[in-house]
């Protein structure tokens, strides 16, 4: 039975697993204590379930639970990983390495690391979005204290040599910080095996809460510390103040059990439903898939539909399938994806981009609608195109003068 | 953003798309917009010689829904006006019958500026002189 409407924006956030609602409602009611309530029964039930949601959470990645701060999310923890070093590590040097695709959370705060006097090195990606290791290492210098490089990609999903990098920084004595909030949950994400110094990941990504996430801080070899960006009570080892979301957390602990335990078998699943998805896709002339295909995550695809505007795309089926694009139309700024551009695309391939993002209620039926339905709009919409007559009649679109507006 | 009902009528069932013979004397094309900003317009008109009524308008575009909204409602308007008629088309009156929001303008003001611009093509294709027009900067 085909259920719609169809949800493949999974990359934006995640629906609750229902199993992750059920562990946190007590939390919202009977057991609404504070878990910095040292002197009665409530705040120590609320301790006690904080606590068994840390080791959940840090088992799903290969950490200590000591080692896992809390935060509101992953924009909290991008900005605590890179403030708190940069504060703590003064006395080091002042220089941060990170990448043009990065999310906007770790791009911002280099921006505003740069205002108060820090130095920032934005590498470029290669056309398949991964960073050139070559290029990382020629921009390590004497001052270099972070690289702060993703590990999965938000809009094309690329997944970066993390252990090379970790090892890179560890040869060099430079920390190494990774934005885990696409990854973690979704592939097998170990920091130790990965050589991690920090990373942020968040509860919503990965069928939890919103208004959750997590920094993992290593506590050994070396032993990280970061400046608190929130100042208080001293929660969370004096590194994030603030009372603890304990609903939030408990919901948190369970998705990351969920992952932990469904990784495996939901990766493989959705590899194949994703597979089946692009190569119908390809099918159609003209379309491409953007970003490195060998090292990319398993639910995500990026398809670029020549001569097809992206906003203009999504509008033929937005009702019955949820799906983003790189296109201007579709964000704040009006600029097509900086992502997309970052890989070598030209604007126009941006703009006709569409981002596909699997998950774990995605059924094969759901999958077969969309293929059915977008490539009925990309051939209606490429009828309406001048730019697709233009292609058809041979002319070379790079040789007309547009009106640049 | 919800789009109007307006836009999404056009958008699934568009008016008067195609192609007019471009070589033709009495066909007037416009082309406008750009790949990399996203929107790319071509207006048709095709003119009676003798009485200089619109006898046909046809488009393609390259956009999102307003845009594609925009210009199918523009061909409409344009078929049976004078050519002077049509010079008279606003980007405003476009707005209010679509009930375009305020970051959709632009798709808009391409409409108006491809009905300008398809004007001009017939008028020096029939040794008229190109008219001069204002730009409205709102792109």
């Amino acid at each position: 039975m085909l259920k719609l409407p169809v949800y493949l924006d999974n990359n934006a956030t995640t629906p609750m697993d229902p199993r992750v609602l059920e562990a946190m409602t007590p939390y919202f009611l009977e057991h609404f204590g504070n878990a910095a309530s040292r002197n009665h029964p409530f705040g120590w039930e609320a301790e006690e379930a904080v606590d068994y949601a840390r080791e959940q959470v840090a088992k799903l990645i290969g950490a200590d639970p000591k080692e896992i701060i809390f935060t509101s999310g992953a924009t909290e923890a991008d900005n605590l990983a890179i403030k708190g070093v940069y504060e703590m590590y003064a006395s080091k040097g002042n220089h941060i390495i990170t990448c043009v695709t990065e999310h906007k959370a770790v791009l911002d705060t280099c921006k505003h690391i740069e205002r108060i006097g820090g130095e920032v090195t934005y590498l470029p990606v290669k056309d398949d979005g991964l960073i050139d290791m070559a290029e990382l290492e020629a921009a390590i210098k004497p001052t270099t204290i972070l690289i702060a490089i993703m590990y999965a990609n938000n809009e094309v999903g690329v997944i970066q040599p993390v252990q090379e990098i970790s090892a890179l920084a560890k040869k060099r004595g430079i920390l190494f910080f990774t934005d885990a909030t696409q990854a973690v949950g979704k592939i097998p994400v170990d920091v130790q095996k990965d050589g991690i110094d920090l990373a942020a990941f968040s509860a919503h990504k990965m069928y939890g809460p919103k208004g959750i996430g997590a920094l993992y801080v290593r506590r050994k070899n070396p032993r990280v510390k970061v400046t608190a960006q929130m100042d208080g009570g001293g929660h969370e080892r004096g590194m994030r103040s603030g009372t603890l979301n304990v609903p939030g957390i408990v919901g948190f602990g369970k998705a990351c059990e969920l992952a932990r335990l469904e990784m495996a078998d939901e990766a493989k699943r959705l590899s194949s439903l994703r597979d089946k998805l692009e190569n119908a896709l390809l099918e159609i002339e003209e379309a491409y898939v953007n970003g490195n295909k060998e090292h990319r995550l398993p639910h995500v695809s990026n398809i670029s539909f020549k001569y097809v505007e992206g906003e203009g795309l999504l509008m033929g089926f937005n009702k019955a399938i949820a799906l983003s694009s790189g296109s201007a139309c579709t964000s704040a700024s009006l600029e097509p994806s900086y992502v997309l551009k970052a890989l070598g695309l030209g604007d126009d391939l941006a703009h006709s981009s569409l981002r596909f993002g699997l998950g774990r209620f995605t059924t094969e039926e759901q999958i077969d609608y969309t293929i059915d339905q977008i490539r009925t709009t990309v051939l209606k919409l490429r009828e309406m195109s001048p730019l697709w007559e233009m292609y058809k009649e041979g002319i070379d679109l790079n040789t007309i003068e547009w009106a640049h507006h | 953003m919800a789009y109007s009902e307006k836009v999404i009528d056009h958008y699934q069932n568009p008016k008067n798309v195609g192609t007019l013979d471009k070589g033709s004397k009495n066909v007037g094309t416009g082309l406008v917009g750009a790949p990399e900003c996203g929107d790319v317009m071509r207006l048709q008109i095709e003119v009676d010689d003798a009485t200089g009524v619109i006898k046909d308008a046809k488009f393609k575009t390259f956009g999102c829904g307003s845009a594609i909204a925009s210009s199918s409602l523009a061909t409409e308007w344009l078929k049976g006006k004078t050519v002077d008629q049509a010079l008279e088309i606003d980007n405003m009156a476009i707005v209010e019958e679509l009930n375009l929001p305020p970051v959709k303008i632009h798709c808009s003001v391409l409409a108006e500026d491809a009905i300008k611009a398809a004007i001009n093509d017939y008028r020096t294709k029939n040794g008229m002189e190109a008219l001069k027009f204002e730009e409205k900067g709102v792109h």
